[in-house]
């Protein structure tokens, strides 16, 4: 268990470090420097403004500063719009939101999905399968950035029952249309996923020996269906909290939740290279973790995968 | 006496010899036809997506108003006058700045399919080649594509595009190849997979033994054998690639005026409907939801038709 763990993490630290430095030289190649302006500015200020940001050095020396400051002290350098900011602060203040309301989406979705496969594979074809299989079909066409205005319509314009947006802190009223938005599709997709894996593994065999043995069904159904069942569910979850901080980008939008996905369409329109390549690369960190995670997890469940 | 021929299914006379020869064998094809003809959700949605594609080509004929013109009758007073009219040529009545919707909605409609339907052939041509490339010659050269491939799939490609969005032009073409760019992976993986299994069927081997190039046994043996399942996913990656871009369009970094799309169209709906101009949202909305729905079901159907287990 312990050299696949190793054997992973060798390829997660080198598509990490690749990642940082493709975007790095991304950033280099794009036309215009982060100080273009519509009204040119005098040859020496933009002298001082690069050697304030380093950018006279030569290009391999640029970018062995910004992969060391990453690397070593968790430093995305200063911000190229907001003079009095760094990455760090801005990404520090988004970020917490985001991870509050992406966790509990994420758990909603994976807990709330399962039960609901679950439950449709078990009472196959009964109306309960059909509601979830209708549910899971629907909520498909509505990714969170249609959900979340309809959510804000029903529930606020016309029920009055919700705050339209805002964190206040992550007081729970204003959790609820975001989680609930981010979480549908997801919802939707675990849902089928466990139900369809679940009826295979209900017609298995050793299904059928556990029930003659005359288990009890909650037994046999928990313990011994769910877990083998679980496998495919589990390979879907690590891309999925991927994609759902990327959809964290429109409920920051929506919702003002103020999350990190609000900071990166703000430097996106504003240009501020600096936080959009931060986020990309802390992004792009979650991602790689993440799917480490889910590799080490499948690996524990299935000794078929470590060798 | 009676001379019939020994062998009862030998032909009596010549026309019945052309009856037998006209007798035709169902191809894999003709079956899948059959079978997708008769589900009948599947060939709800196919009718479907014929109609929203008939208006989004066509659809220009009907509009009054082109999709830049500004009505200054309604302007002003868009909650009041600019609703669903056929009195003055609004069919789907008008945004906030007094643009006829309808026209607005067959442009989003047409950039949003188009958007989806280069993005999936990009991913089509690109993914099958490499993975029917990686698969079939296997070894080293399979484990650096393939692991490229993981490298790419693991960096996260929402935040790269806008990225290149921003960085270079927020131009359309800039668009369809950010999309093609990551579009791919899923198909070269589903392929490569399918090109290992079909790897040591015995054709194969003879076309080998004969010495068919490499290159010749992909091409006319390997990938002809890949279409089905290339086919059910190209199908289904559409939606997604259309998904993709009106998300990236609601931010805002998509496709820029006066081009629109779907997700524009949502996203300009979402921002005025405070104030009571529902039908800014409920149509492009309603456009965007039976579009990604007929695809998921003609590829759900095209999925049951072509897998040969089901026979």
């Amino acid at each position: 268990m312990l050299s696949y763990v190793l054997r992973r993490l060798a390829i997660a630290v080198p598509t990490l470090l690749l990642l940082i430095i493709l975007s790095f030289l991304l950033m280099h190649a794009a036309p215009g420097g982060p100080f273009t302006q519509e009204h040119e500015l005098p040859p020496a200020v933009l002298d001082n403004l690069n050697a304030k940001y380093g950018l006279d050095q030569p290009l391999w020396q640029q970018m062995a500063s910004y992969v060391w400051g990453i690397v070593a002290h968790f430093d995305f350098g200063p911000s190229f719009v907001y003079k009095d900011r760094t990455v760090n602060e801005i990404i520090a203040q988004g970020f917490p939101v985001t991870l509050t309301y992406g966790l509990l989406a994420f758990m909603v979705a994976a807990l709330a999905g399962i039960a609901l496969g679950v439950i449709a594979a078990v009472k196959h074809n009964s109306w309960l399968d059909y509601l979830a299989v209708g549910i899971s079909i629907g909520a498909q066409v509505l990714p969170n950035f249609v959900m979340a205005p309809i959510l804000i319509l029903v529930f606020t314009l016309w029920l009055g029952w919700l705050p339209g947006g805002g964190w206040e802190g992550g007081q729970w009223q204003y959790l609820i249309m975001p989680v609930i938005a981010l979480s549908t599709s997801f919802l939707a997709s675990i849902a089928r996923i466990t139900r369809s894996s679940m009826l295979e593994v209900l017609n298995a065999n050793h299904i059928r020996t556990a029930r003659a043995k005359g288990l009890p069904e909650r037994q046999v159904i928990l313990r011994h269906a769910l877990k083998p069942a679980l496998l495919p569910v589990i390979s879907y979850l690590g891309p999925t909290f991927v994609v759902m901080i990327t959809g964290s980008v429109v409920v920051d939008v929506i919702f003002s939740t103020g999350g990190i996905g609000k900071a990166f369409v703000d430097s996106a329109l504003n240009r501020d290279y600096a936080v959009m390549l931060g986020v990309t690369i802390l992004v792009g960190a979650l991602t790689i973790l993440f799917n480490l995670i889910v590799d080490i997890l499948y690996a524990w469940i299935d000794p078929k995968i470590r060798l | 006496m009676a001379d019939f021929p020994l062998n009862p299914k030998q032909p009596a006379t010549a026309a019945m010899a052309e009856r037998v020869v006209n007798v035709k064998g169902r191809s894999l094809w003709a079956d899948a036809r059959h079978r997708f003809l008769r589900n009948k959700a599947a060939l709800a949605a196919l009718i479907g997506l014929i109609i929203i594609s008939a208006f989004a080509l066509f659809g220009d004929y009907l509009a009054v108003w082109s999709n830049e013109e500004l009505d200054f009758n309604v302007m002003g007073m868009i909650a009041e006058e600019g609703g669903p009219s056929f009195a003055n040529g609004h069919y789907f009545g008008t945004d906030d700045l007094g643009r006829d919707l309808y026209a607005r909605t067959v442009q989003g409609t047409r950039i949003s399919l188009m958007v989806g339907i280069v993005g999936s052939a990009i991913a089509v041509v690109v993914g099958t080649l490499w993975g029917a490339v990686a698969g079939f010659l296997g070894g080293r050269i399979d484990a650096v594509m393939m692991r490229s491939v993981d490298i790419l799939m693991s960096v996260p490609y929402m935040f790269v595009l806008i990225l290149l969005l921003v960085m270079f032009d927020r131009s359309i073409t800039m668009l369809f190849l950010g999309i093609g760019l990551i579009s791919w992976l899923d198909m070269s993986r589903i392929v490569r997979g399918q090109t290992l299994s079909l790897k040591h069927k015995e054709f194969i081997e003879a076309a080998m033994a004969i010495g068919v190039s490499t290159p010749i046994i992909i091409r006319r043996h390997i990938v002809p054998n890949l279409l089905g399942v290339v086919m059910v996913y190209a199908t289904l990656l559409v939606p997604n690639m259309i998904l993709i871009e009106s998300f990236i369009s609601f931010l805002g970094l998509g496709v820029q005026e006066p081009l629109t799309s779907l997700g524009a169209l949502i996203a300009e709906g979402t921002k005025t409907m405070n104030y009571g101009t529902l039908w800014q949202l409920a149509f492009p909305l309603f456009f965007f939801v039976m579009t990604i729905f007929c695809f998921f079901f003609i590829g759900d159907g095209l999925r049951d038709a072509l897998d040969p287990k089901d026979r």
